[in-house]
């Protein structure tokens, strides 16, 4: 603010001539201050919540990663990146890393592929499509914890003599040898515990593919055609081309759900190993055993997973808008 | 800094206040705060009968019940660092007695009751070695209002006789052989157990059955050996009676393995005397449907967990606080709260015929009252810190991924040296 009131004095020592003699530098730095004023005005309680509320926590949260304040009593001394390294040479959090990437691998691929595949669907065309974006969509409407809850016992790891959920109905069908572990699974349990996270987004992604498969003009389909171009062509080269910023913008929503998921995790497993991941490790550092050096490490990690995920799209979509003019 | 970090916590609060929706905390002169988990089942209506109490034994003293829901106290924990952190205590608050009030201690938060323990004859009312083990660097800082039993193996008669195990298993050894037969002759889980905290607890009861109190209570103590053949042994053990446990165990919590134990599915399970509450609950019966004895090796000693009361520095109503203190330190309180509860009071002296109803409770006070051995569970925040038990934790989840026995074993050693 006070470099354009400064801005202001200089034009009236500059240039007084052009300045109407009646009016005062302050009534003229009042005039000018209607251009912007009320803009920062209106936006300044939001930028002050987020410097406050999300940098600056950000900001302390780094503080106390780079600290050795393994107890809420200590002081804590900067260690630089000590923790960040002694996190890797413990067992627990590499495999939990690991979790998590074959979570979000399955989670995102899934969801991409069968929200795509019921675009495709309906975009082709069918009868009572209202009826089924709705019952595509309607998961979404449910929480994450609510779905952990069906799904723990959907996905009930019980041998065929005791089966239950899904493992039931496979014997019922004499499907035995489909029974299996589900999420106990030691190395790739992960993959069925994103089998519910990809019911409940994979409707979303559908209506995201849904928009974007409308947002074809249909001129440029019809001239495909009309060139020799088959209906998968068409697809392949004039509208899925087109769908790339769908495609991006549904890899960052997912990826970034699927790097901090939590509750879904407890909701199914709770806290073990066999399903851990950084956030549930995060939470029980803080919350349990009351390292805050430790836990803000993880904190941190999770940040830089999901930085890495959206900076790119960031800079990728402010590049596109100044290539467009806008 | 200090006062920086201050104004923070204090301006976190500021937030969680409002957005539970609870205005101003502090409190009027004529109140007593008391902060617990206590907030179902019989852990509420013995609260609520010890407040009843409280109210008649304390007239124009309004009891202000700041429960907060979660199992186990969880929740109730990460609400409370807040508060203390902020120096908004409230004026006592349950805790497990023993080292997980230790990094409440170390805080400074807690005042130590040494003088109240003179006072109210405690030091005669409760065993010598329950004081011992809650007591930090010879101070004691907290009562104890309650004794749950950790080491108590749950069978089911009629599949024992169908294996042809004559008994319950005194020792290790019997019980592997029961588990063996079990396995060859019935279709039951010989075994049954729950989610990986289960294992932890289950593993509690091996160390003190293989080992003994003494070398037990031993294994807890900072920097403790834990490369000995004898624990390499008991880890054996404990691999052994894993194997005949059920495939999905990781997605069932502590009521399922349990309830298999009644409903003739499973032989055996070791877990904690709130079992017989939940045995009570689905209506089960005792000496039919499932019996009791100590785990295996472990008999005559107790190994204990504790619901305790404290006094926080700083407690607005100190003087209320301390009758509150007295109310569940008393043998009149304990006799209230604990038939509700489903567990045993920690003093020696308590009437007998108020647990009469429950078979269970009958038999655990009686044998608390013949003057036990005792050994303070690990899993239950008695023995060892939060940090100690979640490295412990994290081990046996790891194992059981890999089922490295060795890498285990090893894990648990370096997480002794490190305390």
């Amino acid at each position: 603010m006070s470099v354009s009131e400064k801005r202001a004095g200089g034009a009236v020592g500059s240039g007084p001539g052009r300045v109407p003699a009646q009016m005062s530098p302050w009534r003229r730095a009042l005039v000018r201050s209607r251009s912007w004023l009320p803009g920062l005005l209106l936006v300044s309680p939001s930028i002050l919540l987020i410097g406050v509320f999300v940098y600056g926590m950000i900001g302390w949260n780094t503080r106390l990663a780079l600290s050795d304040r393994h107890r809420p009593v200590q002081e804590g001394e900067f260690v630089g990146l000590t923790n960040f390294v002694s996190l890797w040479q413990e067992a627990r959090w590499p495999a939990a890393v690991g979790n998590a990437v074959v979570f979000t691998v399955v989670f995102v691929g899934g969801a991409l592929l069968l929200g795509w595949f019921l675009g495709l669907l309906l975009d082709k065309g069918i009868r009572g499509e209202a009826v089924f974006r709705t019952l595509f969509l309607a998961p979404m409407a449910v929480s994450f914890i609510a779905t952990g809850v069906v799904w723990r016992w959907l996905m009930n790891p019980a041998p065929a003599e005791r089966a239950t959920g899904l493992n039931a109905l496979f014997v019922h069908l004499n499907l035995d040898f489909l029974v299996n572990d589900w999420w106990t699974a030691p190395d790739l349990g992960m993959a069925a515990m994103a089998l519910p996270a990809i019911w409940q987004l994979a409707g979303y992604v559908m209506a995201l593919f849904l928009a974007g498969f409308r947002g074809v003009p249909e001129e440029l389909r019809e001239a495909a055609r009309v060139d020799g171009c088959s209906e998968w062509g068409v697809y392949r080269h004039v509208v899925m081309p087109q769908l790339r910023p769908v495609l991006l913008s549904s890899v960052i929503i997912l990826g970034h759900m699927s790097l901090k998921v939590f509750d879904l995790i407890i909701a199914i497993a709770g806290q073990q190993i066999v399903a851990d991941v950084p956030a549930v490790y995060m939470w029980a550092m803080v919350f349990e055993v009351r390292d805050p050096a430790k836990g803000a490490t993880i904190a941190s990690y999770l940040l830089i997973a999901v930085a890495l995920f959206v900076v790119p799209y960031l800079v990728w979509s402010v590049r596109k808008e100044r290539s467009e003019g806008r | 800094m200090r006062v920086r970090r201050r104004s923070v916590a204090a301006g976190t609060l500021g937030l969680v206040l409002l957005a539970s929706g609870c205005g101003g905390g502090g409190g009027g002169a004529d109140q007593v705060e008391v902060f617990s988990w206590w907030t179902g089942g019989g852990e509420e209506a013995g609260l609520e009968a010890l407040i009843e109490r409280f109210e008649e034994d304390n007239p124009g003293v309004e009891f202000v019940n700041a429960a907060v829901a979660g199992g186990s106290g969880t929740n109730a924990q990460a609400v409370l660092e807040g508060r203390l952190q902020s120096q908004d205590p409230p004026d006592s608050f349950q805790g497990h007695a023993g080292a997980e009030l230790q990094d409440y201690i170390e805080a400074g938060y807690l005042q130590p009751l040494d003088d109240f323990y003179d006072e109210q004859g405690l030091r005669e009312a409760l065993p010598d070695q329950l004081i011992e083990q809650i007591s930090y660097e010879g101070e004691v800082y907290s009562v104890p209002v309650n004794i749950h039993r950790s080491n108590v193996l749950w069978f089911n008669p009629s599949l024992l006789e169908e294996a042809g195990v004559e008994g319950p298993p005194e020792t290790l050894d019997e019980l592997v052989e029961a588990l063996e037969a079990v396995a060859e002759e019935t279709d039951a889980i010989p075994m049954a157990v729950g989610a990986q905290w289960t294992v932890s607890h289950l593993l509690e009861s091996v160390l003190l059955g293989s080992l003994g109190p003494d070398a037990y209570n031993g294994l807890w103590e900072p920097g403790a050996d834990w490369g000995t053949p004898e624990v390499a042994e008991a880890l054996e053990t404990f691999e052994v009676i894993l194997d005949h446990t059920q495939e999905e165990s990781a997605a069932e919590d502590w009521q399922e393995a349990s309830r298999r134990v009644a409903d003739g599915e499973a032989a055996f399970n070791i877990m904690g005397d709130w079992a017989a509450g939940y045995f009570d609950e689905v209506g089960a019966l005792p000496g039919e449907d499932y019996d009791w004895v100590a785990s295996p090796g472990t008999d005559g000693t107790y190994m204990w967990l504790s619901d305790s009361f404290t006094l926080p520095v700083g407690a607005p109503n100190e003087e209320a606080a301390l009758s509150w203190l007295e109310l569940v330190a008393g043998r009149e309180g304990q006799d209230v709260f604990n038939p509700l509860k489903g567990s045993i009071p920690a003093r020696e002296d308590a009437d007998p015929a108020h647990y009469a109803d429950s078979p269970y409770l009958e038999s655990a006070l009686a044998e608390w009252q013949a003057g036990p051995e005792l050994a303070g569970s690990f899993w239950h925040g008695v023995a060892v810190g939060n940090r100690w038990k979640n490295d412990v934790d994290t081990a046996v989840g790891l194992y059981l991924g890999d089922g490295d026995l060795e890498a285990f074993n090893d894990a648990l050693h370096e997480a002794a040296r490190s305390e």
